[in-house]
């Protein structure tokens, strides 16, 4: 009789347990294969990113008397002993600075995507909790910024700089998310206005910030966050291509995928894995976060739950 | 009555207006009281003005589109002259509401227990730890088990019984002098809405609550309201106290009602009374009387002229050939 009552318990301690729904998200993406894997690309990523200077062998503005030997015109030395990767155009250590940009490119891509989507956030929650012609503004010139290309916007952004630099690169891509990630939580938070919930909490003459703050915008940012995720992989892309066009940090010592890239062009018929490697790069990580992005936003969306 | 009642709604009146489609008049004139302490039903099918009714007293309607006249009275204040924010200062505290569904009128992502509390610091003016200890104890009384416990649940954990005594634990929270209820238990299976309705009658007894059921259920009505008000198309065609109007529906339409609920006492095989038709066939109350094609009293005089309410002996009917008192 004692266990019995003691399981019982147990049973009920375990139904009573909370468990909101972000958690029972969780619990979906630990089984879902595609997460799994974006989740690892993604973790590795950050990993070699956060440790970059520490798993280096070298430095990245470093050159080396054993690499600069053997370069000249038509030449670049491949992989040798203590350079796994080989040489760069310039003598130092490929490996390294494809190490080191891995750092560059996570800082641009998550301060770029973090900026756009607190203004967007800002932008959208006035929007869509007072509606009215404050709405009607902010929707009018976020319509203007999403009727140019994202790339062309960024690259105009990033050009009005007087001089180029890593700074410029991270606002540009913050301004091409701003009108994304507004425009998609004023939608949702339009469409919990109306909500029963809300309704219900109005009902009971909860205070208006807390209508908007608490009961509204938890609700509405759901599909935010996992824009941001896929965000983040057009952000990198964007960072980037910038970098490419020479819209970037002019600092040739400076490791950064895109600056290689297009510092690699070149040489593309003398040593094409200078270009190589760093496009590579971009691709696995851009994808990693939209399978990680998409994944989220299969686990989040009410309709698939079950 | 004489004690003067706490809400007094005179000639409501909802209007839609929506640009490019006809305006569609919602609540045609509706006034009813409801004094402290009692229970009052307002009952009628899809489509008849319930919720809109409910929503105008709350104010709830949005600002736009709508055109609401009329006057509804809380207490000697018109509640249609108050600035938004008095309204907000009053909702919750002098009146509250519970909605038909009791998952989506919760807030998904955060745990019942501090959906109870908010209410309760709010217009209560708690603080954390005495808020939490009101809401074990709300939730005990609306018959939730474990309740301390209960309170870090989320809504969707909860079975439907469990989460419309939340709502109702949450709308007793502020102590409301005057609560609605729009269908509180459709949702629900039937000896759950038997729970429900008990324990609200209960707590209006005891708090002494002003309570409007709104329902299409006269099955409801029946068990717990004292007056009856019976809406067609926008506009009360009878009510009465709940034993008159049982005993003795004179509008064929509450007659029609009536007899569509199956009895126990009705011989076996004997075919259920359906109303014939839905509100979506019917016409305006303008120059005739808006149940007149679904009326089995049918006259000439229904097809030309609206008919008045007029009340006798605490009766108020709106019919030119109402069903004669002996009948039935
Ligand atoms: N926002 C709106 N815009 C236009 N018409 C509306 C709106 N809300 C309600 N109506 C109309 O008002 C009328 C009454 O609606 P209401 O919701 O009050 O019905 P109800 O009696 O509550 O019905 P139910 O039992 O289905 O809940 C309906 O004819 C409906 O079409
Ligand atoms: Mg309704």
């Amino acid at each position: 009789m004692t266990t019995f009552t003691a399981r019982r318990k147990a049973r009920i301690d375990e139904l009573a347990g909370g468990r909101s729904l972000t958690s029972e998200a969780f619990r979906r993406l630990r089984r879902d294969p595609v997460a799994i894997t974006g989740a690892v690309v993604v973790g590795l990523f950050v990993v070699v990113a956060a440790l970059a200077p520490l798993l280096a062998p070298h430095g990245a503005a470093e050159t080396f008397v054993e690499l600069k030997r053997d370069l000249r015109p038509g030449t670049i030395p491949g992989p040798m002993e203590g350079f796994p990767l080989g040489s760069d155009q310039l003598g130092r250590d490929f490996l390294s600075r494809m190490l080191l940009a891995s750092q560059q490119t996570l800082l641009v891509g998550v301060l770029a995507t973090v900026i756009g989507l607190a203004v967007g956030v800002v932008i959208g929650t006035i929007a869509g909790a007072f509606g009215g012609w404050v709405d009607t503004l902010l929707m009018r010139l976020t319509d203007v910024l999403l009727a140019v290309p994202h790339l062309l916007l960024a690259i105009s952004v990033a050009a009005l700089a007087a001089n180029p630099s890593q700074t410029t690169v991270i606002i540009a891509v913050a301004i091409v998310g701003v009108p994304i990630f507004a425009r998609l939580l004023r939608g949702s938070m339009l469409a919990q206005r109306e909500s029963d919930h809300v309704v219900a909490v109005t009902a009971l003459g909860v205070r208006r910030s807390a209508v908007v703050l608490r009961h509204m915008l938890p609700n509405a940012i759901g599909p935010v966050i996992v824009q941001a995720t896929l965000t983040l992989a057009t952000a990198i892309l964007d960072a980037a291509a910038l970098s490419f066009l020479g819209l970037g940090d002019a600092d040739p010592g400076r490791a950064e995928w895109g600056l290689m890239l297009a510092q690699a062009q070149a040489y593309l018929d003398v040593r094409p894995a200078l270009a190589f490697f760093p496009a590579v790069a971009i691709i696995v990580v851009a994808l990693g976060f939209t399978l990680l992005g998409e994944s989220l936003r299969e686990a989040l969306d009410p309709k698939g739950s079950r | 009555m004489t004690t003067h009642p706490l809400l007094k709604v005179r000639d409501l009146r909802v209007v839609f207006r929506r640009r490019g489609e006809p305006d569609t008049v919602a609540v045609d004139g509706v006034s009813f009281d409801v004094a402290a302490g009692q229970v009052i039903g307002l009952v009628g099918e899809s489509g008849c003005g319930k919720s809109v009714t409910s929503m105008a007293v709350m104010r709830l309607l949005p600002a736009r589109g709508v055109e609401i006249s009329g006057s509804i009275e809380l207490d000697g204040v018109e509640l249609l002259a108050l600035s938004d924010s008095e309204m907000r200062e009053r909702r919750g505290r002098d009146v509250s509401m519970i909605f038909q569904d009791p998952l989506s009128s919760l807030n998904p992502v955060i745990p019942i227990g501090l959906q109870i509390t908010e209410v309760l610091r709010r217009h209560r003016g708690m603080g954390k730890a005495q808020a939490r200890a009101e809401a074990v104890e709300l939730l005990d009384r609306v018959g939730i088990p474990e309740p301390r416990r209960r309170l870090d649940t989320y809504p969707h954990q909860l079975s439907g019984g469990m989460r419309q005594r939340a709502l109702i634990a949450i709308a007793l929270a502020c102590r409301p002098r005057l609560l609605i209820a729009d269908e509180p238990t459709t949702a629900l299976d039937v000896t759950i809405q038997a729970q429900i309705l008990g324990l609200l009658s209960d707590l209006v007894r005891e708090t002494g609550t002003a309570l409007v059921m709104i329902t299409h259920d006269l099955g409801i009505v029946a068990g717990m309201c004292e007056t009856v008000n019976v809406l067609y198309g926008g506009r009360i065609v009878e009510r009465a106290q709940r034993h008159r109007l049982f005993g003795t529906p004179r509008h064929p339409y509450t007659h029609g009602l009536l007899r569509s609920i199956p009895r126990l006492d009705s011989p076996p095989g004997e075919k259920l009374a359906a109303i014939s038709g839905s509100m979506a066939d019917n016409l305006p109350w303008a120059h005739s009387c808006a149940f007149a094609p679904r009326c089995p009293r049918v006259l000439e005089t229904c097809l030309d002229i609206t008919p008045d309410a007029e009340t006798s002996g605490g009766r108020l009917l709106r019919c030119h050939n109402p069903v004669p008192a002996s009948a039935e």
